[in-house]
């Protein structure tokens, strides 16, 4: 089956630092990837890298058959790929409603009325519906990371790119989103997650990729990756 | 008596004013982009509007409303080809930008039209008076002022109630994640500068019938707007126009006691609102 996503050999330098190193990986449709790796180590830089944000030094971006290496970021929103941020952005002076209807009206070019239904059902989905007029600057932290998910799944994505979401929530909150984004990955959105919170992660994807100074150094079966002594050496910092 | 007639003259003025700053505000508003060219884009469609008066012959309304699509047009294509080229973290290109095109207006306006003192007449409309109540207003200023305020109307009706107003907001609030949300920020704000000149093109249909103008006029407009828009709080159009109001009648008033003071008097009220509430009558919270 052809991939819905496929990086091959992607280099990003800042300067003297290497934040990709020949990154090369492929999403299958429907499957859910997780990304671990230490602080620093390009995980968020390949989401921008994916997205656009950030123009690769070479190699290749292969979405849904079409390159999109070099397309800009609202083309690439257009054709399916959905973001959250790590840091919730959320356009704070619009209303919770306001910021879907922006993103559904714009990231699939129809008109407001044609896509209102479908961010109603979004905001139920995602358990916003009580504040969906609340101006999102008002909103608290697990509201803000809840509304960067409905704000990305407006966009009728193909794949969706979760950066640290699960992160600062306690673990109820936290138990809460992961059961969302269980009905997301189940509904057949691709979805590829940057977590530290591992249980909240492992309990959703069926990959795990670990990156290490821009460089993929493990990638597999999440009990296998969590076991590897690469990783817990690396990763973890153990001394096993 | 004569004070509630210098009052409400002075309202109808601060309408002029209000239709000045209502482009400067929308699309400081969108882009954060302060235009120094403004005041000499609104003189720029007074000649436009004068020269289709006089070439076909048009009635001044009439021709105002043919010179809407150019003047759109025209502001689609400086955002787009030249002013979207300046935004960015640092704000002097953009000032820089807008400052030489001011310059470059003038002297083009002055090397195709002199610089005799033109005005559009609009028959006997000049002279023409309705009384409400005790008191006689110009028809012409009551309709300046209700001119702003259905421009204001539609400004915050297009930024609240339509599509592309939520996109504007969004873009304002951050440019990148509506880019991530499928809007191009670069044709956004080129609408939003042809929108702008919409109001430019009003502002410069009363402007060019009520007093008369020359190529030189345009920074003058400007300083108003700019104090119309910082008196009423950026960011807000209603604020705006109670801006234009406030030196409109700050001015009258000043008149009315000295004709000297009335340009002094609209900076004394403009000056007295930034010492007490300098981040205007009506801020936005978030701003």
């Amino acid at each position: 089956m052809q991939p819905v996503l496929d990086i091959s050999a992607v280099n990003k330098r800042f300067g003297a630092l290497t934040v990709a190193d020949a990154v090369t990986f492929s999403l299958a449709p429907g499957e859910a990837l997780g990304i671990i790796g230490p602080n620093g180590a390009g995980k968020s830089t390949l989401f921008n890298l994916i997205t656009g944000n950030l123009q690769v030094d070479g190699g290749r971006i292969v979405f849904d058959g079409t390159d999109v290496t070099n397309a800009p970021p609202m083309q690439r929103c257009l054709m399916g790929i959905g973001r959250t941020f790590q840091i919730p952005q959320p356009f704070v002076k619009l209303t919770v409603f306001e910021n879907l209807l922006v993103a559904g009206t714009f990231g699939s070019r129809k008109l407001e009325a044609e896509v209102a239904a479908r961010c109603g059902d979004i905001l139920i989905q995602t358990g916003l519906i009580g504040r969906a007029n609340v101006p999102a600057g008002q909103l608290s932290l697990l509201e803000r990371k809840r509304l960067e998910l409905a704000r990305a799944l407006a966009t009728n994505p193909k794949v969706l790119l979760l950066d640290e979401i699960a992160g600062g929530l306690t673990e109820g909150e936290c138990a809460a989103l992961v059961g969302t984004i269980r009905d997301i990955h189940a509904s057949g959105i691709s979805i590829i997650w940057i977590e530290h919170v591992l249980h909240a992660l492992n309990s959703v994807v069926e990959r795990l990729l670990v990156l290490d100074f821009g460089k993929v150094i493990g990638m597999g079966r999440p009990n296998d990756i969590m076991a590897s002594k690469a990783v817990r050496e690396i990763y973890l910092g153990l001394d096993v | 008596m004569i004070w509630v007639d210098t009052i409400v003259q002075g309202v109808l003025l601060g309408g002029l004013y209000a239709l000045f700053a209502a482009g400067l505000s929308l699309v400081f508003g969108v882009m954060r982009l302060v235009n120094l060219a403004h005041g000499d884009l609104i003189v720029l469609g007074a000649f436009l509007i004068l020269v289709i008066v006089s070439a076909l012959g048009l009635n001044p309304f009439l021709a105002a409303l043919v010179a809407l699509p150019v003047m759109f047009c025209l502001g689609w294509g400086l955002q787009f080809v030249v002013l979207n080229r300046t935004l960015g973290d640092d704000i002097l290109p953009p000032l820089l930008v807008t400052f030489g095109l001011s310059i470059v207006i003038q002297n083009a306006l002055l090397e195709g039209f002199s610089a005799d003192s033109r005005r559009i007449s609009v028959g006997g409309l000049e002279a023409a008076s309705v009384s409400l109540g005790p008191i006689a207003v110009g028809v012409m200023p009551l309709l300046t002022f209700l001119s702003a305020v259905a421009v204001i109307i539609a400004l915050n009706a297009l930024f609240y109630r339509t599509a592309l107003g939520r996109a504007f907001r969004a873009t304002s609030d951050d440019p990148v994640t509506a880019g991530l949300m499928g809007v191009d920020p670069k044709r956004l704000f080129a609408t939003a500068t042809g929108i702008a000149m919409i109001v430019v093109t009003i502002a410069a249909l009363y402007l060019g019938t009520r007093s008369n103008f020359d190529p030189t006029i345009g920074p003058a407009r400007l300083i108003y707007a700019f104090e119309a828009v910082i008196i009423g709080g950026l960011g807000s159009f209603w604020g705006t126009l109670a801006g234009g109001v406030i030196i409109g009648v700050a001015q009258t008033m000043g008149a009315a006691i000295n004709p000297e003071w009335q340009i002094l008097s609209g900076h004394v009220a403009f000056l007295l609102v930034l010492l007490f509430r300098p981040r205007g009558l009506f801020p936005r919270a978030n701003d």
